[in-house]
């Protein structure tokens, strides 16, 4: 390739010019093969964070699945994720696993104005309109993860899959997430992949 | 006769009729007042809180008195917890942190109203992953009932598909200053800035 590395400092300016010139203009096809490759490159690079935690399973996408760090000795932990419905008909999310846990359920949570916090196995299944989208979070529904088997670490991440009434079983990737991460940013992640 | 004056002006009891009708109703409206205001007010306040004696998750006694001349939180939840209380336990141990050694005096009590699975062994652990001015607190179903009567948190045990159960709990945390006497609460998702400065009062307040 003819992308070099630099010269010394007082060359350096006039050396830049001339490369940004040959980029512009490639001349030859080795440099018009070496940016493709660069393009390549670039794409799978930055493309990485968008499609890692993106799967599908028929007609519903499961976008950027991640949880949070759990403490020490915990024996459950949270999983969270966005579920689009691009199907004409709805679907639902009837069972979760996860390679942490021993059980796995779907749970919807949520804190009244008096401060009681309610929690509660998700009855028939999680539904997902067609055409629409729900979104597991904190202070919501979230994939619970019981009897774990081991805990979940910042940085690493586990698989789970998903089971949806109509579109089949997904496999699926979670991001471990900082303990107790933001409640409204909902995961590092998203900023990335904008 | 001797009720009518010769200068024909009404008898006396007829002159205090008027006023005295006035004076009991201005001392009914009064009283009516105040009671309907106290117990919206200091009844309610003064009634949050109140003894306990506790064990830590040292296996040690902790117990209401031994916290006179320090300021404390209350927090009600359980290990088993998937989001308020590894939450609220972070937020707490983030704010303690910010605080730094002015707030080395300030308790937070975590009490577990899941005292069958949350031994002190138990709790010992997980704590591990919090600042250490955050105690855990267990005791028998019965005395965490009646601390939990004191403070008006509410919990139950859910069951769950596998035979496993949840528990629905009070998220609030309560203040309670340097006497025992409760200031406030910080209620659960509260901002970071709102958490600390709350925090902050009631150390400076209990110094």
């Amino acid at each position: 390739m003819s992308v070099s590395v630099h010269g010394a400092s007082p060359r350096a300016l006039s050396h830049s010019i001339a490369l940004a010139r040959r980029l512009a203009r490639p001349r030859s096809l080795e440099e018009c093969l070496g940016l493709a490759m660069l393009a390549v490159a670039f794409t799978v690079v930055f493309g990485q964070s968008a499609f890692a935690h993106e799967s599908k399973a028929g007609d519903i996408e499961i976008v950027h699945p991640w949880s949070r760090a759990t403490p020490a000795n915990a024996e459950v932990a949270a999983g969270y994720l966005t579920l689009k419905n691009e199907g004409k008909t709805a679907d639902r999310l009837i069972a979760a696993t996860g390679t942490i846990a021993n059980v796995t359920q779907v749970h919807e949570m949520k804190v009244d104005d008096k401060g009681l916090m309610t929690m509660k196995e998700v009855p028939g299944g999680l539904e997902i309109p067609a055409g629409g989208e729900v979104t597991l979070k904190p202070g919501s529904y979230h994939i619970m993860f019981m009897k774990l088997k081991e805990p979940a670490k910042e940085g690493q991440s586990f698989e789970g899959t998903l089971t949806f009434e109509k579109a089949g079983t997904v496999t699926v990737e979670y991001t471990v997430e900082a303990m107790g991460k933001d409640m409204e940013m909902g995961g590092g992640h998203d900023d990335h992949a904008k | 006769m001797t009720t009518t004056p010769s200068d024909g002006r009404p008898p006396v009891w007829r002159r205090l009729l008027f006023p005295a009708v006035v004076a009991v109703i201005a001392i009914g409206a009064a009283v009516a007042t105040l009671a309907y205001l106290r117990p919206g007010s200091s009844d309610a306040i003064a009634s949050i809180g109140g003894p306990f004696t506790l064990t830590t998750q040292t296996g040690a006694k902790l117990s209401d008195t031994d916290l006179k001349g320090k300021p404390f939180g209350v927090f009600f939840g359980f290990t088993h917890c998937p989001e308020v209380c590894p939450t609220t336990l972070t937020e707490m141990t983030q704010s303690l942190k910010e605080l730094g050694p002015e707030a080395d005096n300030l308790k937070l009590l975590f009490i577990s109203v899941d005292p069958t699975r949350d031994t002190p062994e138990f709790l010992s652990l997980y704590l591990q992953s919090f600042d250490p001015r955050i105690v855990g607190l267990t005791g028998t179903e019965a005395e965490i009932a009646a601390v939990g009567k004191e403070y008006r948190a509410f919990w139950e045990k859910v069951p769950l598909a596998d035979g496993d159960y949840t528990m629905n709990h009070t998220a609030t945390i309560f203040l309670m200053d340097a006497k025992g006497r409760f200031t406030g609460t910080i209620a659960y998702g509260e901002d970071v800035k709102t958490r600390v400065a709350k925090l902050k009062r009631l150390v400076v307040g209990s110094a």
